[in-house]
């Protein structure tokens, strides 16, 4: 495949040219090499999975996306361009997303507010248009509520909006942090392990989200899952790391075939 | 089933975001505010407004700054004595290098000049957190109150070292100085705290208040949803600052005309304000209010009740107001940390749901 290639899946999507591109990415630390010279690519418009068993920095490589991580080598290219090393709150308004391993949520909070707070990259009145609540910042208040209204109605929270997060169920949670990081209307969506310690039917719901989002959004999601099965069922394709190494990548047909992946991952931590 | 929303439908954003989404609440705070204004200056006497109105409204103000920078944005102060300072001191040298400043523009300044001073206190907070951050207030604390005795600038070198304020008029009628009446000194706090109440409200309800209580709750999420940290805990040090600089330039100005910097603005200034959050509620612009009302008015409670009509010694009901306070303040940090107003919550929620238990 080339950069600029279009390609159409069988589920008749489109998949566009590179969206986001590591390249020889090693990061290390103090003595640990958390991750060896990986290099790969997130396609505009695809489902890209991240597999591998515990411990294969999976989530070190998310936190290096979004600017939690620097990593000693290596490049991050983002649409083309070399990205400069850059904040958290810098990348998230390049339009990059995600969840957390470990839900983040502010406990503090209702769902609603919450989710109101994934809107604030799009939010540009001032400490001042806000204290006098003038036009532009209650206008702006509306408005960013009413996208964040389709959000919920999309990932049917509308009966919890008001509740504070601290009480929610785990699976809830997880649902409102997705919320929380749609409601930013991301161009990149990363998702770290989304369906962890869920129950069969939560993970079904998941995936469907995870679908409908791509399918309804046209987003772009990178996601990282344990669960071999899931994965393969919903994303287009497939990294492989073990050990910090990438030792697969392809189309889950072709992952499920490599030996090295059947020897490293399949073999050992299939849970 | 009277105190309830059924049949008070929202239709739209705007109203759903109301401050007050009760009907009945609307009515109550337009109620409230029609006395304040309108009964109130007319039956105050002096002992009421100093004892009791007067400082309740100011350190209302000032627990709405702290509140925004503690309850909202997670920052713990132990500086408001010091920054009150900072807005008393500022709103005197304004007040005596411009005889023709009005009082309430004076005021506004000595705010601003303390959101400034705030600001340049607050840039250790994207370092140090928690208790560290606290020392640091502390540090400030000391250091504000060191330099206002230390510095003669500050006090236009008077031989007392205390600062008085000068004479001024609003509208004819006087509202500073020692001829100062009482109805004016409640007007003048009351139109302040109405003010900033209604700013705070604006601000903590909106896109800024988000991302400090982002902030407070977890600011590694709060960055990745891309809040600055240093811009978000600066503006509130700034806005917090403002408030309570205001808090300490109406302290001085308005409500004891004269002040000597250590007694007035001490670290027991500090204390005082962050146990009427803790108390009233941290994070609720209410409770800010309802401690403020609670740490004001226990003392004036217990020297009338015990005192005057049941005849204790002053100093029994003084250590019975410093064992209700320290008891409250435990209670409410381990079982309550959302304080009156959760309390006032709780009330409320039966309320709608009464007669009926569930
Ligand atoms: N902040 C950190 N400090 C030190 N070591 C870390 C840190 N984050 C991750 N690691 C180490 O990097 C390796 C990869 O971790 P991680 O990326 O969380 O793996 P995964 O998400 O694939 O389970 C592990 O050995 C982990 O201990
Ligand atoms: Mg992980």
């Amino acid at each position: 495949m080339n950069d600029t290639a279009v390609t159409t899946t069988p589920d008749g999507r489109t998949i566009g040219g590179v969206l986001m591109e590591m390249k020889h990415i090693t990061l290390r630390f103090g003595g640990v090499e958390a991750i060896k010279d990986i290099s790969f690519d997130i396609r505009e418009g695809e489902i890209r999975a991240i597999i591998g068993p515990n411990g294969a920095g999976k989530s070190s490589m998310l936190n290096i996306i979004s600017g939690f991580y620097v990593p000693q080598e290596g490049e991050v290219w983002f649409r083309g361009v070399k990205r400069p090393p850059m904040k958290p709150f810098q990348v998230a308004k390049l339009g990059i997303a995600r969840t957390f391993q470990n839900i983040a949520l502010f406990d503090g909070m209702s769902v609603l507010d919450n989710v109101m707070t994934g809107r604030l990259t799009h939010m540009s009145s001032g400490l001042f248009g806000q204290a006098l609540w003038w036009g532009h910042a209650q206008a702006e208040e509306v408005e960013n509520r009413a996208k964040v209204e389709r959000i919920i109605d999309f990932l049917e929270i509308q009966n919890i909006r008001k509740t504070p997060v601290a009480r929610l169920p785990y699976g809830l949670k997880k649902r409102v942090e997705l919320a929380r990081a749609l409601a930013a209307e991301p161009s990149l969506l990363l998702l770290d392990e989304p369906m962890a310690g869920m129950n069969v039917e939560e993970k079904e719901d998941m995936s469907r989200f995870i679908l409908d989002v791509n399918d309804e959004f046209g987003t772009t999601i990178a996601l990282i899952e344990h669960d071999m099965g899931v994965v393969m069922d919903i994303s287009d394709r497939v990294v492989v790391m073990d050990y910090g190494k990438k030792i697969g990548d392809g189309t889950p047909d072709e992952v499920r075939a490599n030996q090295d992946v059947i020897d490293a991952y399949l073999g050992v931590a299939h849970d | 089933m009277l105190y309830r929303e059924a049949g008070d439908f929202k239709t739209t954003y705007v109203e759903d975001g109301q401050t007050f989404p009760l009907k009945l609440d609307r009515i109550g705070y337009w109620a409230l505010l029609v006395v304040a204004f309108g009964v109130v200056p007319f039956i105050v006497n002096d002992y009421w407004a100093n004892a009791a109105l007067v400082p309740f409204l100011i350190y209302a103000i000032a627990a709405l700054g702290l509140n925004i920078l503690t309850g909202y944005c997670g920052q713990v102060s132990l500086g408001t004595g010091g920054f009150m300072a900072v807005g008393a001191y500022a709103s005197y040298k304004l007040l005596t290098a411009m005889p023709w400043l009005p009082l309430p523009i004076a005021v506004i300044l000595a705010g601003l000049v303390t959101a400034a001073v705030g600001v340049l206190f607050g840039l250790p907070s994207l370092r140090i957190k928690g208790f560290y951050l606290a020392v640091a207030t502390l540090a400030a604390q000391f250091f504000l109150v060191w330099l206002f005795n230390k510095m003669p600038w500050f006090y236009n070198y008077s031989a007392s070292g205390q600062i008085t304020v000068p004479e001024r008029s609003v509208f004819g009628i006087i509202v500073s100085g020692p001829l100062t009446s009482a109805p004016a000194k409640y007007l003048t706090c009351l139109s302040f705290l109405l003010v900033l109440g209604w700013l705070a409200r604006n601000l903590t309800r909106g896109a800024s208040g988000r991302k400090w209580m982002a902030i407070r709750d977890m600011d590694i999420a709060a960055e990745i949803i891309g809040v600055n940290p240093l811009a978000a805990k600066l503006t509130a040090f700034a806005v917090s600052s403002f408030f309570v600089g205001v808090a300490g330039a109406l302290f001085f100005s308005v409500y004891l005309g004269a002040v000597e910097v250590g007694e007035a603005f001490g670290i027991n200034k500090s204390f005082l304000v962050l146990f009427m959050i803790i108390i009233g509620g941290l994070g609720s612009i209410f409770g800010s209010l309802a401690g403020a009302a609670f740490m004001v008015l226990l003392p004036v409670f217990l020297k009338n009740v015990l005192v005057l009509h049941l005849g204790w010694p002053t100093d029994v009901a003084t250590h019975l107001e410093v064992m209700i306070v320290g008891a409250m303040i435990i209670m409410f940090l381990i079982l309550e940390p959302h304080g009156i107003a959760a309390l006032w919550r709780v009330t409320k929620e039966k309320l709608r749901l009464w007669p009926f238990p569930h």
